[in-house]
């Protein structure tokens, strides 16, 4: 990729552009999610929609795992050019003098996400994925609510989710604003934008935990 | 003062460095940080070992040669000074300072803690200039009327001395805050909107082929950089970039 896009400044637009992609994408999924807690038949439905409608399964969702795929492998690509702009390293060097950690460790924070992103596959997109065309099961929209709520029965699980989603906040803290800075924008909105970027930082991933929480300390008694 | 100092000492180009200690007994806190050195280099020499090298010239903060990594800062722990303008009372009696060279694979190590800079000035060269008529009746920059406010920030952008602090502190090697307020010297002017196009272009490319990283938007070399130079240049530069792409 670093041969298609010769440009440092062309690779942060990309990075720039998936990462606020994947930011909008995040929206959809809480506000998705929520329903789950505030209403199960909202979430069946909403979940049926997404499930089997032709445009999300075949056009949107093919273009959301390209944009994960992009950002991330344009992330390696980044990190491996700026480690080797350093060339020899120094004996001492005080990166928190002049740096949030979080703006210095988007690689790291980034990489959990990654690995959060594998288990979160397999647990969901697997599984619907083996469900609706490899065992060709017949569609039931009441399906979803049931078998969201067990999956976050093991505790395993429900605090793997809870971790990531910390450092999920930890990359937008820094990269929610920093993609407009990457694109150029920075202006008199600047710093509402700043303080912005902190709050959704905070609450998207926050929400995503407590619904996780909330559906392990709510199993569904039979 | 008693000074304990940890030196990168290197004998050229091609040699392996490697960190030498040594121990000053008589260190004053008036002195700046680079009497400190000469104090280090005459007891050297008397003893007949090789002074350190390290770049200086003006020694009072404009011209931008002094560059030296202290304690894992460039330009050291105050903020908006350089080498140079440090003063010893900054440290404590029995402190351990260590000084290396800034690093970037960009910037090779020549001696010691002095390091090849020319990397930014063929950056400059690809675009930091403006063409005038010189020749008949040329045109007093001062007959075309600009705006207070945007005739400070060109100001602002032009007082980086090119010491190269923001690619020594960039986690990065990035030379992107450099690149940005030379740019952003030109970009904002009438007279530098003939050539800026190409400038922004050609400026960005010799910058990536120097082998300087990209930028994180850390904000690093905003903070260490002497001259208060705004990360609102990069992003400049970055807009400036964008629409040269879209002219073509
Ligand atoms: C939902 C998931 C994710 C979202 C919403 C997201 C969002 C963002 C945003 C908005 C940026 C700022 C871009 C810029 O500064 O221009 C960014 C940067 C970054 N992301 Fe992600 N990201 C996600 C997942 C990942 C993953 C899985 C990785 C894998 C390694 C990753 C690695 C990085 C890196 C390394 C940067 C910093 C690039 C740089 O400026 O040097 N991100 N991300
Ligand atoms: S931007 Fe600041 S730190 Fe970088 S070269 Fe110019 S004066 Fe030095
Ligand atoms: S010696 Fe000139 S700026 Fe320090």
């Amino acid at each position: 990729m670093s041969g298609l896009i010769k440009s440092s400044i062309a690779r942060k637009v990309v990075m720039a552009l998936s990462g606020l992609f994947l930011v909008i994408f995040l929206v959809l999924h809480v506000t998705i999610n929520l329903a789950s807690v505030i209403s199960p038949e909202f979430f069946n439905e909403a979940s049926h929609f997404m499930g089997y409608n032709p445009l999300v399964q075949f056009i949107m969702q093919p273009i959301l795992i390209a944009g994960v795929i992009v950002h991330f492998v344009m992330g390696f690509v980044l990190e491996l050019q700026n480690k080797a702009a350093r060339g020899i390293g120094y004996v001492k060097y005080k990166g928190s003098a002049n740096a949030p950690w979080v703006s210095r460790n988007m690689i790291y924070s980034g990489l959990v996400i990654l690995a959060f992103l594998g288990l979160h596959f397999y647990d969901f997109w697997i599984h619907e994925m083996a469900y609706k065309y490899v065992e060709a099961n017949p569609e039931d929209p009441t399906r979803y609510y049931a078998e969201t709520v067990e999956k976050f029965a093991p505790f395993w699980r429900t605090i793997l989710y809870v971790v990531s989603f910390v450092l999920l906040s930890l990359h937008l803290w820094h990269g929610f604003a920093s993609s407009f800075q990457s694109m150029g924008v920075n202006n008199k909105y600047t710093p509402g934008m700043k303080s912005f970027t902190k709050l959704f930082a905070v609450i998207v991933p926050l929400a995503f935990a407590f619904i996780a929480i909330y559906h392990h300390l709510n199993p569904i008694t039979h | 003062m008693k000074i304990y100092l940890k030196i990168w000492r290197q004998k050229d180009v091609d040699s392996k460095g490697k960190i030498v200690d040594y121990t000053l007994n008589n260190v004053e806190s008036d002195m700046s940080f680079l009497e400190m050195l000469d104090v280090l280099n005459e007891d050297l020499v008397a003893k007949g070992e090789e002074p350190v090298e390290f770049d200086h010239d003006c020694r009072e903060g404009i011209c931008g040669t002094c560059s030296l990594m202290i304690n894992g800062q460039p330009h050291g722990p105050d903020r908006l000074i350089t080498v140079c303008q440090l003063h010893m009372r900054s440290f404590n009696d029995g402190d351990t300072i260590v000084i290396e060279p800034f690093r970037a694979k960009a910037f090779p190590v020549i001696k010691d803690l002095i390091v090849d800079r020319t990397a930014f000035d063929r950056i400059q060269q690809a675009g930091g200039y403006i063409s005038v008529n010189t020749s008949g009746n040329p045109v007093d920059a001062n007959a075309i009327p600009i705006k207070k406010h945007v005739a400070d920030k060109a100001m602002d952008a032009a007082t980086c001395i090119g010491c190269g602090a923001c690619v020594a502190a960039c986690k990065n090697a990035s030379a992107m805050l450099f690149t940005s307020a030379k740019v952003s010297q030109f970009a904002l002017l009438p007279q530098g909107r003939v050539e800026a196009t190409e400038r922004v272009q050609n400026m960005v490319r010799q910058m990536d082929l120097e082998g300087f990283g990209n930028c994180t938007n850390t904000g690093a070399c905003e903070v260490e950089c002497p001259k208060g130079i705004s990360l609102e240049n990069i992003a400049r530069m970055n807009r400036e970039y964008l629409s040269a792409a879209v002219e073509g």
